[in-house]
């Protein structure tokens, strides 16, 4: 390694830092001198006002929408540039032909619901968001209620957790070589050792519909399981202990404490990881991109939405997939309303 | 206010120390003038004009050692013109060229390996016709069949540059002699021959077609192979051009004889398993058999040399070798099936007609070709220079007078035929699905 | 970061209640059954890894024709394969120590401006009030859904080409060459995060107790006051633990990078250079396994070192205060 290759890098790293020092700094700074300059002259004013006998200057509700606006500013600019204007754009398109200059109604669609292995791959994609968030989710409050307080549980949770820091190509490159197959030789594969072993004949596990698509959401199950149960085991852990006391003087069995005390008190951290999760799941992509590239019936919406956009020169197409994720998401967005709602009545 | 004052202190420090850094590295980095203009060797480079300490972006799916010995194939070109080359190789290339083009970032020259892709960004209006000197080269060194490639709607936008034939079985000519089997000339001889081995208990084929997201196209191009050879080339023409249908009875005869080779249990897949195996056995690793014995033959183009394990001798006397893929019928001539990539320009900048000019001239050909691994179908190739005996045979049978020469089919359809639902019918098609309703889907898949 | 989180207010959370309802169910579920349970499920979900982990350590030869577990009865072990993937010097292995600071250069500021203007702009959502801000909170949280992929081009053409309105540039073509074109990265890398990180931080400073910011207010303290004392510190561990989130996910990002800062030398970061060796040398397994390992190092050093904020941000966020 050459240093002096590293040296301007290393410097624009630096001027990254001292840009973010300016901005943010100096958007707190403004914020703060500002209103206290005005705050000074209001002063005077009332001053002033008093003396004269005048009517007194009512400001303060227009004072706070300014500052929702600038503590707003950075991110409501960055969210238009970087993804309301993409989203406006890609709708657009969603009506229009490959070449992005004739509109063409509602073909785009009508092709989405008739071509039959896109069917397959809406299905899929219904497959994943139902599955990946409730057994990641189970599975990280069972694991989080078997290891709290067992004296291990520090390095327990490192053990489930440790595959979120993995990126899904890595996670997938790992499990591919889990499902390998040789037709001749050892196995090098552990999951066909394993069906060797108990005297079975290996399988190609890749390959065969719809077990494979399974076998995919294994994966993402894997790297996620261990975010719910980290959320979870938390929530759990905040759950007062009076509470808890209560519900033992009276009597409840265990399996009534888990339902009636447990589930409830932990049902807001349940929400976070639901949500995430199927967020997250739509947008799945490396995963089948990397473990089947979408063939043997495997495919998603993200994955075929990025093959019709980018690879195949279809924008159309692909938009109107991604315009279809939206819709998607618009339960989780229903239901997450309606919880802001109930938040801020109680 | 305290805080007011330690945010600007703060950048001060930064800025001083920023500056003073950017100097130093400025003071590392000026050195060195390129140019080496006036000198002998340089004589022939003086056509290119005088663009010294210009740059010219290139970008290409061409990577790794292969793309160490591009960037080694103009170091002379640069040393003598001062045009400094910024090469970028991608995997993602194809995905990623339009993006980059769209989003207003183009390289100034890309090298294209899909005419099909050369046509998507010439009617979206994005490519520069080539300068007139360029263009005289490109006529001038390049055969006219290829030309016709990087032809759109009259226009000339892509010259051609490196080039293989993919009408090859790979075989193991140790082996052949050892068990005193014959290289097979005719189709017949070909099936002959498969039995035999099949009858001796080895498993005469391996194929293997994963090759990451681009699975399935080993499979495409022996369809392709054998459309040239149960048809004529005008019905292949049609074919790519979808003048007849995908699912056209002539192109399920090809289908299905490719089918009696590809999807016969008895013939495949040689190290790997049956043929199921085909679809998951990356195509690097499928040909590598027939260096051990346990498989016979192997249909894959000329670049598949580089892909023997080390040690492996590549030659007519060696571990492995290729056999020309025989036609079925002689009368319908010598089809030859082939690839290569075309380079196009995003940019018309003087610099950049120059490295176009450059790349289609016989000084870089052959430059190229002395580094090994590589050849090209223009004329100026000297043949001395390919040092290897394959892409000798390759260059051989590019400059056949009675080959049929025909550009890979999957590379001159719409992507989303000929790098989609091509790719992903062989794939099922392999797994097991008849050919009817594979070639109805991909048929359909059709952009209207 | 510093651990002197003020103590006041996040309270009842932090208890570490000596009885919890969880620990009684696991009590009652023989302890051992839990116990043996627990261990399987860690067990199953370390293999994979560990199995990558072996793999890296083994011969080319050996990856190749025998599985890992052989290793254990037929023990053979080099160094060689991390030697080839971080030091080699033709250009077709790694030498991923260059690559290794651009995923350094890439990564900090992606991390760093999203937190900062996600926690302005949570705080405003959440404490101060105008008309729309329902709206807009649910407007943000809805941006999660839009395909990164989708929104490549137009990011693109914005950096290519400025922004012009009728006539007018608003703001110019950003140009920039070689190991500037990171600024761009992170431009982008802050657009995209910016929705979970407004939820996530949201679900956060909306449930920090009201009463301790009317106290302020009626102290005649500014919104840009309590932020800075107040709420600032509260939210810390929340704060630790988005940052993990994004470190992760910028750190692991492959598409971004290779949009916004090319493919080269200069700017690429580790995945594409990890990629590019999955890619032309799919059958390389012993470079792979060792160049897998080396990207996942990093990660799971910060992840390790920063755990505790992490558990305790996603904590107080969810949980009703």
């Amino acid at each position: 390694m050459d240093f002096a290759d590293e040296q301007p890098k290393l410097l624009m790293l630096m001027y990254g830092l001292i840009a973010f020092v300016v901005v943010v700094g100096g958007l707190l700074l403004l914020l703060d001198v500002v209103p206290a300059w005005f705050a000074r002259r209001r002063e005077a004013q009332l001053v002033a006002a008093s003396a004269s006998g005048a009517p007194l200057p009512r400001r303060r509700k227009q004072r706070e929408g300014l500052f929702a606006l600038f503590f707003l500013l950075p991110t409501v600019l960055l969210l238009t540039v970087g993804l309301v204007v993409p989203a406006i754009r890609t709708t657009m398109l969603s009506f229009m032909d490959r070449s992005s200059n004739d509109w063409v109604g509602l073909g785009n669609y009508e092709w989405m619901f008739s071509d039959g292995s896109i069917v397959r791959v809406l299905i899929n994609t219904l497959v994943w968001v139902l599955l990946v968030p409730l057994v990641a989710a189970s599975f990280g409050l069972l694991y989080a209620v078997l290891v709290d307080k067992a004296r291990f549980e520090a390095v327990a949770k490192s053990l489930i957790f440790l595959p979120m820091a993995i990126s899904f190509v890595g996670a997938s490159i790992i499990w591919k070589f889990v499902y390998a197959y040789r037709g001749e030789g050892d196995q090098i594969g552990l999951l066909n050792q394993i069906v060797v072993s108990l005297g079975g004949e290996p399988k190609q596990w890749l390959l065969e519909s719809p077990l494979n698509t399974l076998l995919l959401i294994v994966i993402m199950i894997w790297i996620q399981a261990g975010f719910a149960m980290v959320v979870l085991s938390a929530a759990i852990k905040a759950i007062p202990a009076d509470i808890v006391e209560a519900a033992r003087l009276d009597g409840v069995t265990p399996w009534q404490m888990f339902w009636q005390i447990t589930m409830p008190s932990i049902r807001p951290a349940l929400i976070v990881v639901v949500v995430t999760l199927s967020i997250a799941t739509l947008k799945v992509f490396d995963i089948v991109r990397t473990a089947t590239n979408g063939n043997y019936d495997t495919s998603v919406i993200a994955n075929e939405m990025y093959n019709q956009a980018f690879r195949y020169g279809e924008s159309g197409q692909g938009s109107a997939l991604a315009v279809f994720l939206f819709v998607l998401v618009i339960p989780v967005v229903i239901y997450q309303i309606r919880n802001l709602r109930q938040q801020r009545e109680g | 206010m305290a805080v007011s004052t330690r945010p600007r202190q703060a950048f001060v420090i930064a800025g001083v120390l920023g500056l003073a850094l950017s100097a130093t590295a400025c003071g590392t980095g000026d050195d060195k003038k390129s140019s080496d203009a006036g000198s002998a060797e340089c004589a022939a480079y003086e056509k290119y004009g005088d663009n010294d300490g210009k740059k010219v972006s290139i970008y290409a799916s061409i990577r790794d050692a292969e793309a160490d010995l591009l960037e080694r194939s103009w170091e002379q070109f640069t040393k003598c013109t001062g045009i400094e080359i910024d090469y970028e190789g991608s995997g993602e290339f194809e995905a990623q060229l339009p993006v980059r083009v769209d989003g207003g970032n183009a390289p100034d020259i890309a090298f294209v390996p899909q005419p099909g892709l050369v046509k998507r960004f010439a009617d979206a209006g994005k490519l520069k016709s080539l300068g007139a000197d360029t263009k005289a080269m490109a006529e001038q060194n390049m055969p006219a069949d290829w030309l016709k490639y990087g032809t759109v709607n009259g226009t000339l936008y892509g010259v051609p540059l490196g080039a293989n034939v993919k009408s090859f079985v790979w075989y193991s000519p140790k082996t052949f002699k050892e068990k005193g089997w014959e290289v097979p000339t005719s189709w017949d001889q070909l099936v002959a021959l498969s039995d035999k081995i099949a009858a001796s208990g080895m498993k005469p084929w391996c194929a293997g077609v994963e090759s990451g997201d681009a699975t399935g196209w080993p499979a495409t191009d022996w369809i392709e192979d054998l459309m040239l050879r149960t048809q004529t080339p005008e019905v292949y023409d049609q074919w790519t051009t979808h003048a007849i249908p995908f699912n056209d009875p002539r192109v399920a005869e090809a289908v299905d004889r490719a089918g009696s080779i590809l999807k016969n249990e008895k013939y495949m897949n040689g190290g790997f398993g049956g043929v199921k195996s085909i679809t998951t056995t990356s195509f690097q690793e499928a040909g590598v058999p027939i260096t051990n014995g346990k498989c016979a033959m192997h249909r894959q183009a000329s670049f598949y040399a580089n892909q023997f394990p080390e040690g492996t001798k590549v030659a007519e006397d060696g571990d492995a070798f290729a056999f020309y893929f025989p036609a079925i019928d002689p009368a319908k001539g010598k089809p030859v099936l082939g690839a290569g990539e075309f380079v196009v320009a995003y940019a018309d900048r003087p610099e950049v007609q120059a490295v176009q000019t450059y790349l289609a001239s016989g000084e870089y050909v052959n430059s190229r070709a002395k580094l090994g691994n590589w050849l090209t179908a223009n004329n100026k190739l000297d043949i001395a220079n390919v040092a290897s005996p394959i892409d000798k045979l390759s260059v051989q049978i590019l400059q056949d007078k009675s080959a049929v020469f025909r550009f890979d089919g999957s590379d001159l359809m719409p992507a989303g035929v000929g790098a989609g639902t091509f790719w992903k019918g062989m794939v099922d098609w392999l797994n097991g699905k008849p050919t009817a309703p594979v070639l109805q889907g991909i048929e359909n898949s059709w952009p209207k | 970061m510093t651990t002197a989180t003020p103590t006041v207010a996040v309270g009842s959370q932090e208890t570490d209640a000596p009885r919890t309802t969880a620990g009684r169910v696991r009590k009652r579920l023989n302890s051992r059954t839990a116990t043996l349970v627990s261990i399987v499920i860690a067990v199953l979900w370390t293999i994979p890894t560990f199995g990558l982990f072996i793999s890296s350590l083994r011969p080319e030869d050996e990856i190749k024709t025998t599985g890992w577990w052989t290793a254990f009865t037929n023990p053979q072990f080099t160094l060689e394969n991390y030697q080839q993937v971080l030091f080699g010097q033709s250009s077709s292995s790694g030498q991923l120590a260059g690559y290794f600071i651009n995923s350094l250069a890439i990564t900090i500021p992606s991390v760093l401006f999203p937190l900062a203007f996600a926690a302005l702009a949570a705080y405003a959502l959440a404490w101060i009030k105008f008309r729309g801000r329902d709206w807009l909170y649910i407007a943000i949280f809805a941006l999660q859904i839009v395909p990164l992929q989708m929104a490549l081009v137009p990011l693109l053409k914005f950096f290519s080409t400025g922004v012009t309105l009728g006539g007018v540039t608003l703001m110019p073509a950003w140009d920039l060459v070689d190991e500037q074109k990171f600024a761009q990265v992170w431009f982008a890398h802050t657009c995209f995060a910016l929705p979970f990180a407004v939820f996530l931080l949201h679900n956060f400073i909306s449930q920090l107790p009201g009463d301790l910011m009317e106290a302020a207010r009626v102290d005649g303290a500014t919104h840009p006051r309590i932020f800075r004392t107040i709420v600032l510190p509260l939210i810390t561990p929340a704060l630790a633990a988005f940052g993990i989130f994004q470190f992760l996910w910028v750190w692991n990002d492959l598409l971004v990078a290779l949009i916004f800062a090319g493919g080269t030398a200069e700017t690429a970061p580790l995945t594409v250079k990890l990629a590019e060796m999955a890619g032309t040398r799919g059958n390389e397994w012993q470079r792979l396994t060792a160049g897998a390992f080396v990207s996942i190092v990093v990660p799971l050093t910060v992840f390790l070192s920063l755990q505790r904020y992490f558990v305790r941000g996603l904590l107080a966020g969810s949980v009703k205060g």
